[in-house]
């Protein structure tokens, strides 16, 4: 109990501190704008790597269309803001739960399957939904895209720092949950699932029922990021959301390491601040980027982290032996 | 195997220092920094990059003439890949740690779209070289563009179909995923319908989309007297094949979209006509001295239309500093206000909504006389 709570006590503990000294920074602008936009997109695309690697890399079912499912969030809580005037963060959190109900009607008939099956259902489903926001011309904009969706404020100067304390609170509470999640009977049997899945099924585990479980949650998460998303830019385009965009996640997560929470975290906040960083290459950035990806995977097929985690709590002595998660990378 | 991981991971961290100590440093106060964003790579990075040649050639001769107010002109340009979350980054990198006076870009309207309302917040003047939805300058006061707009583009092809064509019937097959595509394709159906024409058919693709047989069997079938593509070159290449595959001869129409179809197409392309921004065979002293300098400068390239586009506002954002005489913000956008300067796509004076009122040229491809295609001056409409 007392390891739990000293453990609990360290990572809230810095979670908050890092959190509030990297807003301050932004806010008295010794981080600039600039750095605050790189780092608040970083904390989005973890949240919908994470959500990916929940499926991909805890439950075993490759998932191919997860930038669809962020755009559903993204329009939805859109939509929710500009036409019926609800609160940022109720419609943050409705456009999650309209994300998870597609989510969830898109696994019900696919994951009673066994094999690749769901890979190419979310891989065209991605794609339906791209065409879809095309063509709901009044609601969405269409190809013109949706333009003016409130920001998180509207006070000029105090965007870029309260973007980035929403957008990594978010973080922190997703890596939280789902930290805990995976360290509980739940967690555990999503893993078993992964590892072989004939054999979870004669443990008397119910595969389908947490293949449902891990997806609805995935989808849920990634609409989230997609409403965090919308709000941050304050543009939407349905070009936004290509395929291309769903490997920006794929990318993520195999590199970090399949399975690894902090794996993603390092990997989302390192690509992201990559692909801005080669800026100075000028017209080779695209050259260099995809072959550092084609190092990282030649010398470390693993990934980053592998299956592993990095412990925060272990820095602060031998005691700490469970949890972890928190605040790498940022 | 650890020991590589090592080193680099100490490479990144140094990288990571690295970028951040370059963020910091700037140059002295003897320039004057522009911001240019266009789309170096991706789906339309030709116009992309010969917008920017245009846009540095400028300021070069700019600068060898003396530079504006005693001080050079230095462009910082950024690649948005053409899609509207990278030009959002870019506008930030310019704005926030380069410090730039005004920016020029971005070349697709999604793009400007996605960066017009932050520059209107931050009021920094922003010259749209070539975005020609009219959304994009309803933004504010702050946003600008050289080019002419979507419906007026749309109204010039449709009276050249109805009074030089003398066309009644017309199809339009366009991509219902882009927004310029559609844009063009109402502007262009309500101006021919209240010419007195019927527009027959109109059959809608995606972007990305390869075979438009289905389309164009029922286009066919309306037995059109012209066809109207309003894409970019890329796609309308691939269309004008399976156009003229199907038998169809009716004269095809498009916009500014089809600069470059000379090169992307084959004799598919002739009877076809399209409007645009200039025309490099125009015996004006303006154009001939920029496709002389250009070509001069670039392998005998000849400009397309977004050079010179690029290349006019690189003199209209030059033309306002030096008239406001200082680089604040406010004062530019003032001076901008009050343009009248003749350049290579014409007299360029703005109106109410900060759009450039000029005339559009239409053009024809023809065979030049070494047997490839090339584009032949065929009228000018005034607005």
């Amino acid at each position: 109990m007392t390891t739990k709570l000293r453990n609990f006590i360290i990572l809230a503990g810095l979670s908050v501190i890092a959190l509030v000294a990297v807003s301050l920074l932004i806010y008295v602008g010794v981080i600039d704008e600039y750095t605050a936009q790189i780092l608040t997109l970083a904390g989005v695309n973890v949240i919908v790597a994470l959500s990916l690697n929940l499926i991909t890399g805890f439950t075993g079912q490759l998932a191919l269309g997860h930038a669809g499912f962020m755009a559903i969030g993204a329009y939805a809580a859109a939509i929710c803001v500009m036409h019926f005037h609800l609160p940022l963060f109720a419609s943050l959190i409705l456009g999650a739960f309209v994300t998870a109900i597609f989510g969830f009607f898109i696994g019900f008939p696919t994951l009673k399957l066994s094999g690749d099956y769901l890979a190419i259902v979310t891989l065209g489903f991605g794609e339906i939904i791209r065409v879809i926001m095309v063509n709901l011309k009044d609601l969405t904009g269409g190809a013109a895209g949706l333009k003016g969706i409130p920001s998180f404020t509207k006070d000029l100067t105090l965007q870029p720092t309260l973007s980035f304390t929403w957008v990594i609170a978010a973080m922190i509470l997703v890596i939280v949950v789902m930290h805990n999640l995976l360290h509980s009977s739940v967690g555990r049997a999503i893993i078993s699932i992964r590892e072989d899945e004939i054999a979870a099924n004669s443990m008397g585990i119910n595969v389908f029922y947490y293949k449902m479980l891990s997806f609805t949650l995935s989808a849920f998460i990634a609409g989230l990021g997609g409403g965090l998303y919308a709000t941050f830019f304050g543009y939407l385009n349905p070009t936004m959301f290509n395929f291309l965009k769903s490997c920006d996640f794929v990318i993520i997560v195999v590199l970090g390491g399949m399975g690894s929470i902090t794996g993603t975290v390092i990997s989302g906040f390192v690509l992201t601040y990559l692909q801005e960083f080669l800026r100075i290459m000028q017209d080779y950035r695209l050259v260099i980027y995809p072959f550092i990806l084609l190092l990282i995977m030649l010398f470390r097929p693993q990934g980053l982290m592998g299956s592993h985690e990095f412990r925060l709590t272990s820095v602060f002595g031998p005691r700490a032996k469970r949890t972890a998660g928190g605040k790498e990378g940022v | 195997m650890k020991k590589g991981l090592k080193i680099a991971s100490v490479l990144l961290v140094c990288a990571v220092a690295f970028s951040f100590a370059f963020a910091g440093c700037s140059k002295g106060s003897n320039t004057i920094k522009v911001g240019v964003i266009l789309p170096i790579s991706g789906q339309v990075s030709t116009y992309g990059i010969q917008c920017r040649d245009a846009i540095k050639l400028a300021f070069d001769e700019i600068n060898a003439a003396g530079g504006v107010n005693g001080k050079k002109l230095e462009a910082i340009v950024e690649d948005d890949q053409a899609s509207p979350d990278v030009t959002t980054n870019a506008f930030k990198k310019l704005t926030s740690s380069d410090k730039v006076v005004a920016i020029i870009g971005a070349l697709t309207s999604k793009c400007s779209l996605a960066i017009a309302d932050l520059a209107q917040a931050k009021k920094v003047v922003m010259i749209s070289p070539t975005s020609t939805n009219e959304k994009v300058t309803l933004a504010g006061d702050y946003i600008f563009r050289v080019c002419y707009i979507d419906s007026f583009q749309g109204q010039v092809v449709a009276k050249f179909a109805s009074e030089t064509l003398k066309g009644k019937k017309a199809a339009v097959l366009y991509d219902v995923s882009n927004d310029y595509s559609v844009g063009l394709t109402t502007n262009f159906s309500d101006k021919f319908t209240s010419l007195g024409g019927t527009v027959v058919a109109k059959e809608s693709y995606n972007t990305g989309d390869k075979d438009f047989n289905a389309q164009l069997t029922k286009i066919k079938a309306a037995k059109p007297d012209v066809l109207f593509i309003p894409d970019y070159y890329s796609t309308v290449s691939l269309i004008m094949k399976q156009v003229r595959g199907q038998g169809i001869k009716i004269p095809l129409l498009g916009a500014d979209g089809w600069d470059e179809i000379t090169n992307n197409a084959g004799e598919e392309a002739l009877n076809s006509f399209y409007s645009n921004h200039y025309s490099p065979d125009a015996n004006d002293p303006d154009v001939q001295k920029f496709v002389t300098s250009y070509k001069a400068a670039f392998n005998g390239t000849v400009p397309n239309a977004l050079a010179a586009l690029g290349y006019d506002d690189a003199y209209v954002l030059a033309a306002a500093i030096k008239a406001a005489g200082k680089t604040d913000s406010a004062a530019i956008r003032d001076a901008l206000v009050k343009t009248n300067i003749k350049l290579v796509t014409g007299q360029i004076t703005f109106d109410a909504n900060r759009n450039p009122v000029k005339s559009a040229v239409i053009l024809e491809v023809v065979k030049g006389a070494d047997g490839k295609l090339t584009t032949k001056y065929n009228s000018t409409v005034n607005p």
